[in-house]
């Protein structure tokens, strides 16, 4: 009984020692921090993606209410809207300098189907440690690894490995073009291009810089740089550099010509109504 | 009584066998080629010489399509201090510079050559006469002569050998190690080299010896291989060389530089220092034969001893290979792949890498083909890490594998720095101990090239 009596009174006057001691540090060596900060983290989304440029939201805040413009400080997530309200509650003006809607995607349709697997790679499940032993289990050293980097790194489940071509699938709703993917895909595959006037865009989906036969063999997906996009595309689009083809998304207008010219299929279209369903 | 002690009582008295201070592993050591005279092959079809198979900058090619060459001819030059030159490995037309896929199955930039015969360049002395008159040449003499000839440090890093001959200011090694250890399980090729070349790969340490004005220098080899060892030393008591044998004990990775210099030596090289900040500089065996080649005979580096072995390979061969010849080539010469293979190994099971492209052309430090069957081919499945400490405790550089796995999966790259992962030399101790299977240096090397940056 005695024991506990003792423990029982000793710690409750330790803590009450504690508490007081915490008190006055508290009040001794309080910061005074500007309250605005707070108030526009509770504006962001608040996932700390990075996507801004920051290190999370609290920087992103932090640098909101230091910077005198708003110049440089844009939040890729929230977008416009969130970027106004920042802007009206810090009473700053130029604010959402809002850049287009992007959006991620996936440059490679070498699927299981079109893209034989040739070796069976039994080694830790990461595209960067695979990517740095090897040109991967398939003759295409360029293509999808296909273990999930970017998965594991989207903050907003917007990417998953789809286990019929095991290749990324991209959820355009869920999708806010942070970059994470991008930064994480050690062979470059993921570009944010632009998401299109409802969501229309042409891309090529490859980027094996092999010349045209090797990369066909490897993949009957690939691009093989036979520039007949490039010759039927009237807007000076498409450039072909290193063996691949690219769309710059900037030029592109969406006339739909070249997705029908590739042999290959590389040149791959979304967003479109399907065909058929014209005029 | 077995051969070890035996060694031991006749040969070295009481002494203690050297060996590294700490961690290793004791991997078996399936020698099954050891009884296997070297052979030679001459290719056939075409070689593919990599303009970038060192450490350094890639060769600049001197040749152009079309251009006929005869074996031993330089076909690119190095490209700086840092770089090394490349030779004809065979006779014949040059018929592209071209990407040719590597091991890993990528394209890098090499010289491929249509073979036509065997035509020799001039001046190169192919007698097998031993020229062992070393006195009228000067270490500035025998370093030209190395760079010339395109020497790499053939133990596998591929370092080029001149660089290494030329220690920085202000550093001097005193003693020249010759690194014939040859820990990784099943290769034979430095042993052959020692049974059937050994008095010629001592004139070639005694002339790496003069080259860095070394007054001491030894020869490491492991007590596996007690025939070499005897065989040595008979060589060096008949003729009188200055230099030792000294055999140490058998544990893996023993001919890792650092390591070797600590066994032979007794001094340890600093953390990311190189052997000579120790006063040592550690040569390869199979180096020393190229080099007394190079000098003596005038033979640029373009064949290498390569063992082709395995639990079910049909022959277990070693073999003089001209480098660039392709990996299908000399398996089917030597018998073709078994067919319970499940994955080939280019070099030791170690630190081997698996074959991804078996047309992949052979370079300077190839070491071996090493066919792995299907029921050992591949890691078992991965689990927990359960804090054993067994990692820990293999690691010969003292480092914490588990640990520096946890920060490069976690991203935490700048405490990679302090936990010292720029040391780990890629031995493989650990994963090889792990009872769990994680894969350890996978993630370590990640985390290697992540600090680089």
């Amino acid at each position: 009984m005695n024991t506990i009596i003792i423990s029982v009174v000793t710690l409750s006057l330790l803590a009450v020692v504690l508490a007081g001691a915490l008190y006055v540090v508290a009040q001794r060596f309080h910061v005074e921090d500007d309250g605005r900060i707070d108030d526009v983290e509770a504006l962001l989304p608040g996932v700390n993606c990075g996507g801004c440029g920051f290190a999370g939201c609290r920087a992103l805040a932090e640098a909101a209410v230091r910077r005198p413009t708003m110049e440089g400080v844009y939040c890729p997530v929230g977008g416009g809207g969130v970027m106004d309200a920042v802007a009206a509650l810090l009473g700053k003006a130029g604010a959402a300098q809002a850049p287009e809607p992007m959006l991620a995607v996936v440059r490679c349709a070498g699927d299981c189907t079109v893209r034989p697997r040739t070796n069976r790679y039994d080694g830790a499940a990461s595209c960067l440690v695979m990517h740095r032993l090897y040109k991967g289990d398939t003759d295409c050293a360029y293509g999808c690894a296909g273990h999930g980097d970017c998965v594991r790194v989207c903050a907003f489940d917007a990417l998953s490995i789809n286990p019929a071509t095991s290749l990324p699938d991209v959820r355009n709703d869920r999708c806010t073009a942070c970059g994470a993917c991008v930064r994480a895909c050690p062979k470059g595959l993921i570009e944010l291009r632009r998401r299109g006037p409802k969501g229309r865009r042409i891309f090529v989906a490859c980027i094996n810089r092999d010349r045209g036969g090797t990369a066909r063999r490897a993949c009957g997906a690939a691009c093989i740089a036979c520039i007949k996009c490039q010759k039927v595309c009237a807007f000076e689009a498409i450039t072909i550099d290193n063996n691949v083809a690219y769309i710059d998304f900037t030029k592109c207008r969406l006339c739909r010509k070249c997705p029908g010219e590739c042999p290959t299929g590389a040149i791959r279209e979304a967003g479109f109504p399907p065909a058929g369903m014209k005029g | 009584m077995s051969v070890f002690t035996d060694i031991r009582r006749t040969v070295y008295g009481k002494e203690r066998l050297r060996t590294f201070s700490i961690g290793g592993a004791h991997p078996p050591s399936c020698k099954l080629a050891a009884q296997s005279a070297t052979e030679e092959m001459i290719p056939e079809g075409t070689v593919s010489l990599f303009l970038g198979q060192h450490i350094g900058a890639p060769a600049v090619p001197v040749v152009g399509k079309g251009e006929r060459v005869k074996t031993g001819r330089l076909v690119a030059k190095a490209n700086g201090f840092v770089s090394a030159n490349i030779h004809s490995s065979v006779s014949g037309t040059v018929l592209a510079v071209e990407p040719v896929a590597d091991l890993a199955g990528r394209r890098m930039p090499a010289i491929v050559i249509q073979v036509e015969g065997d035509e020799w360049e001039e001046g190169i002395d192919r007698t097998p006469d031993i020229a062992n008159d070393i006195s009228a040449i000067d270490a500035a003499t025998i370093i030209r002569k190395v760079s010339d000839a395109g020497i790499v440090g053939l133990g596998g890093a591929a370092f080029p050998t001149h660089v290494k001959l030329s220690p920085p200011q202000g550093k001097r090694a005193r003693t020249l190690i010759i690194n014939a250890a040859e820990c990784e399980p099943y290769l034979t090729s430095d042993y052959r080299v020692m049974l059937e070349s050994g008095e010629q790969a001592i004139i070639g340490a005694l002339l790496l010896q003069r080259a860095l004005d070394a007054p001491e220098a030894f020869i490491g080899i492991e007590v596996n291989k007690p025939e070499a060892i005897f065989h040595l030393q008979k060589i060096i008591r008949e003729r009188g060389y200055s230099i030792r044998v000294v055999p140490l004990r058998q544990r893996y990775p023993q001919g890792s530089e650092k390591q070797l210099v600590e066994a032979v030596a007794g001094r340890r090289v600093p953390s990311m220092g190189l052997p000579v900040d120790a006063g040592a500089v550690v040569q390869n065996i199979g180096t020393a034969l190229a080099v007394y080649e190079a000098v003596q005979k005038n033979k640029p580096l373009i064949d290498n001893c390569i063992t082709i072995t395995g639990r079910s390979a049909p022959r277990q061969v070693n073999a003089m290979v001209r480098v660039g010849t392709p990996l299908s080539k000399i398996a089917a010469w030597a018998g073709g792949i078994p067919s319970d293979t499940g994955k080939i190994v280019c070099g030791g099971p170690m630190m081997g890498k698996a074959v991804a492209n078996i047309d992949a052309p052979t370079v300077k430090t190839t070491a071996a083909i090493l066919y792995i069957p299907e029921r050992e081919a591949l890691r078992r499945k991965e689990s927990n890490c359960i804090r054993c400490a067994r990692c820990v405790r293999a690691c010969p550089m003292g480092l914490e594998p588990y640990l520096l796995i946890r920060l490069t999966q976690c991203g935490r790259y700048d405490e990679l720095q302090t936990h010292r992962t720029y040391d780990c030399i890629e031995c493989g101790c650990c994963l090889y101990s792990c009872p769990a299977r994680v894969p350890l240096l996978d993630y370590i090397r990640i985390g290697k090239e992540k600090i680089k940056r």
